[in-house]
């Protein structure tokens, strides 16, 4: 499923980099431990977190993660956001939770 | 004349949740002593309230100690501040006070933080969540901690929960680390082994020591002119043949 469609479904909010909507998204990944998502994160994946320091930005590009769906409302950092669109990763954010979001994206890609 | 200082610089007291209870200022001295320690930090998380009180009880005793505190960031990552003088933990204790995530602590689940005189007498309680996280980020908390003279050190980055690789997968550039703190747990050959790509940042050891009998579990070697702050932060930057050595 593309991360517009996805994006959509969700009423998900892009902060950064539109144009990687486009990206098929085939799996997800959640966790806020930036050495566990580099760890066990596939290719791929839409990535949930709260974590929202700029290392999260080399993080999805290290696992070529389709994006990063930032839950709970929790604001990104501002230099994360600058920064997100020169390394062409699409962010986006969600007031929901975390179990909400996941739970929600199963029953659509799964 | 430079001699060698055996320095344990990561010491929680019983402010700290996690720590016994006793780990009171006295005790704390003592046990260093017997261990031949000549340098401590007072690093409690996210509090300095008992640094005054081992620094008094360690007077006289040849025992030099450095004010500090195990500061949480907004990502999870422990950072150890230290000072020379009391000015600058307070300034940053009212900026982590003021950021500390909401909620009182239960004594039942977390432990109780204790606040003692010199004399291990007990002075109050702090009912703050000390042992939560602040919404400081890691890089503001370092700059934070350097305008106020200090120094700032990553804890136990070999560690699995609250280090800064585990947390944020790699140090960021932009994180003006003074050192890299390793724990007990690593050797100095496999600290080597693992993060040999971050020997651009001084090295330490300490024993993060939360019971008495942890207390100099693992120091580091300072080689300076004496057990002093500036001393430190020379030997951090192998300014004037100062060096850090642990193994």
């Amino acid at each position: 499923m593309k991360l517009a469609d996805l994006a959509e479904e969700l009423s998900l909010k892009v902060l950064t980099y539109n144009e990687g909507t486009s990206r098929e998204v085939s799996g997800c990944y959640i966790s806020d431990m930036l050495s566990d998502v580099m760890a066990n994160s596939k290719k791929g994946d839409i990535w949930i977190t709260i974590q929202a320091h700029t290392n999260i930005l080399a993080v999805a590009n290290l696992k070529n993660l389709s994006g990063i769906i930032v839950v709970n409302g929790r604001e990104v950092d501002d230099e994360t956001l600058k920064r997100a669109g020169a390394e062409k990763v699409t962010i986006l954010s969600s007031s929901l939770s975390a179990f909400e979001v996941a739970g929600k994206i199963y029953k659509m890609i799964m | 004349m430079l001699k060698q200082f055996k320095a344990d610089l990561h010491i929680h007291t019983c402010l700290s949740p996690c720590a016994d209870i006793e780990m009171s200022p006295k005790a704390v001295v003592k046990t260093a002593l017997e261990r031949g320690i000549d340098m401590i930090a007072v690093t409690d998380h996210n509090s300095a309230e008992n640094v005054e009180a081992v620094m008094h009880a360690a007077e006289g005793s040849g025992l030099a100690v450095l004010c500090g505190m195990e500061a949480s960031t907004v990502e999870e990552v422990h950072i150890l501040a230290l000072f020379e003088g009391h000015e600058g933990i307070i300034k940053l204790q009212e900026m982590v006070y003021n950021k500390l995530m909401p909620g009182r602590n239960d004594p039942e689940i977390f432990g109780e933080q204790v606040i003692a005189d010199e004399e291990d007498d007990v002075l109050g309680f702090n009912d703050r969540l000390l042992i939560s996280a602040t919404g400081i980020t890691a890089k503001s908390l370092v700059d934070t901690v350097h305008a106020l003279g200090g120094i700032a050190i990553a804890s136990h980055i070999d560690r699995e929960g609250f280090g800064i690789i585990s947390q944020l997968g790699f140090i960021p550039d932009d994180c003006l680390l003074d050192a890299l703190e390793f724990s007990s747990r690593i050797s100095f050959d496999k600290a080597k082994e693992l993060y040999g790509n971050y020997s651009n940042f001084a090295w330490l050891s300490s024993s993060d020591a939360h019971r008495l009998e942890d207390i100099g579990k693992r120091t580091t070697v300072f080689t300076m002119e004496s057990p002093t702050f500036t001393e430190l932060v020379y030997a951090l930057k192998n300014m004037n043949s100062r060096k850090a050595v642990w193994e």
